[in-house]
């Protein structure tokens, strides 16, 4: 089996450029922190930034200046309230950031659009909304069976797509559980796929499990072992979400003095995770997961 | 009379909104729901009256049973002992397309006359006064759940005559449970007072909302939380005290 295991720095170097369509799925769950700090310190470029929800880690890529377009269908902070580099860029007179809009049926359909190899996707939604109105890629289609219009979507088609896991042998075979969100999909729709995982496995484990795996190493150009990567966000089995962070990071946010004063320390200030959660002393222990372990299933035959 | 039908005189707006969102409820119900007051309103319900129903999470989360109130509706705990977790392309096409859902709690910055909600942008899109997040799943679960419901408190900006966006339809908004009162379309789809809060008048209400605010002909009697509605929720559902403050 081919070794695909590189380092952060070296994989988002060779494998994310500027001017790409950026995509780092994960709903909520396995959100890669660390990949996105990787390209604010690399300072890549002119990047478009796909997302369903752009989450805190796009907001901290909008406010470093590496996203010129977001493609995205909720810019919130869970539970909290407002990205706030997101709205000063697309409330600025003019906006400093080009958007485009979808829901999050609309994303899903445009990536499950890019993994099919399909030029669209069908979906009936967006009746009597403003949504279409306002973005113009939202078209419809006479179904040639029962002559019903459809909305349709364009597929998604990524340059590089970063999903974050908890395990994945050295060849980039990918097992999640938990939420899944639509990272398969985004895995299959783009061109290059980075995987940043919690451990490295062996190939035995993989093959133990097979059900267990969400994306195939065929699919993966790059293994990257980030323990901690997904933090704030959270790896099911491994450690929970930091609803704290997200509380406090409302008021780092606000202002653009304290949200560079984050930046400068936890992400130009680290070369990587392990530097970062050595800073955030106490973390890995307060949010360390309560075990529930499955028993697992007989594969036999 | 039990103790457990009896209704309270020491309830909280937030916990009456819940106990009346709760009760729309059915047993057996395929509820597709947010976090907040619907979230608890529907933990509620299946500590009382609908044991059966099934609360669905567009993260995927299916059958969910979470031990703590979620903040985000991706929590770990709606993983941990749910019945089944399943990609967000299935939630969307297989259950919500495929009208597998009957409740939809939506809320949003504003919703108007017709219950169209705006969770999209205050003022133009292009030039937004202030920019929300945006649709999420709203506007498929506002055209494919059975029954929209709203839970949200009443606020003259919050009910304009016509949102300034319209992030999902309010064809199917079948209720909308306020602080106040309870508002329902009326055959033309336009929403009406059709059941007042004690102690509160018509003129209150229509003082919180931005058109001129029709009431049904006869405004039904608001059932109020029992002892037992309110036990659940401030000793079991939400010790915390999070949403029913």
């Amino acid at each position: 089996m081919k070794n695909k295991v590189l380092s952060m720095k070296d994989a988002v170097a060779s494998l994310v450029h500027d001017g790409d369509t950026v995509v780092i799925e994960g709903f909520t769950h396995l959100i890669c922190f660390a990949a996105g700090h990787e390209i604010i310190r690399q300072k890549k470029k002119n990047l478009t930034l796909a997302r369903l929800t752009p989450d805190l880690i796009y907001d901290q890529m909008i406010q470093a200046g590496v996203a010129r377009k977001l493609i995205f269908s909720w810019a919130g902070n869970p539970g909290v309230g407002s990205l706030h580099a997101f709205r000063r860029a697309v409330e600025a007179k003019p906006p400093t950031l080009e958007i485009e809009e979808y829901s999050h049926f609309g994303m899903v359909s445009r990536l499950s659009a890019g993994a099919a190899n399909l030029p669209f996707w069908p979906l009936k939604n967006y009746e009597g909304t403003d949504i279409p109105k306002v973005n113009p890629l939202i078209k419809s289609v006479q179904c040639p069976y029962t002559g019903e219009t459809l909305a349709t979507v364009p597929a998604l088609r990524p340059d590089v797509t970063i999903v974050h896991a908890q395990r994945a042998d050295k060849g980039g075979n990918t097992q999640v559980w938990g939420l899944m969100g639509v990272q398969k999909e985004a895995a299959f729709a783009s061109k290059r796929v980075i995987v940043v995982v919690e451990e490295l496995v062996d190939e035995s484990v993989i093959r133990q499990d097979p059900n267990r795996t969400l994306i195939p190493g065929l699919q993966v150009d790059a293994v990257v072992v980030e323990p901690f990567g997904a933090h704030p966000s959270y790896a099911q089995g491994y450690y929970d979400r930091d609803n704290d962070f997200y509380v406090a990071w409302d008021k780092i946010a606000r202002e653009e003095a304290s949200f560079r004063k984050y930046l400068d320390e936890f992400v130009y200030g680290v070369k990587d995770r392990a530097e970062y959660m050595a800073k955030n002393a106490g973390l890995a222990e307060k949010l360390k997961a309560k075990p529930q372990v499955c028993a697992g299933v007989d594969y036999g035959y | 009379m039990t103790a457990t039908t009896t209704a309270s005189t020491d309830y909280t707006l937030n916990e009456l909104m819940c106990v009346l969102a709760a009760r729309e409820i059915g047993d057996g119900d395929v509820v597709f729901v947010g976090i907040g007051l619907p979230n608890l309103a529907c933990n509620l319900a299946r500590a009382t009256h609908a044991p059966n129903m099934t609360l669905i999470y567009e993260s995927g989360a299916v059958g969910a049973v979470p031990d703590r109130v979620p903040p985000s509706i991706g929590d770990p705990a709606l993983v941990t002992g749910s019945l089944m977790v399943t990609s967000m392309s299935d939630i969307f096409q297989s259950f919500l397309q495929n009208g597998k859902i009957q409740i939809g709690f939506l809320g949003g910055a504003q919703v108007d006359k017709r219950g169209n909600i705006n969770t999209t942008a205050v003022g133009p899109y292009a030039s937004p006064k202030v920019r929300l997040p945006g649709s999420g799943g709203a506007c498929e679960i506002a055209q494919h759940a059975q029954r929209v419901l709203i839970v949200t408190k009443l606020d003259k900006r919050a009910f304009p005559d016509k949102v300034d966006f319209i992030t999902s339809n309010g064809k199917r908004v079948k209720k909308v449970i306020t602080n106040m009162g309870i508002l329902e379309p009326d055959e033309t789809g336009e929403l009406t007072l059709t059941a007042l809060y004690p102690g509160v008048t018509f003129e209150k209400v229509q003082e919180n909302i931005g058109w001129a605010l029709k009431k049904a002909p006869r405004l039904a009697e608001v059932a109020l939380p029992t002892a037992n509605e309110i036990d659940l929720l401030r000793n079991t559902l939400d010790p915390k005290r999070l949403h029913i403050k």
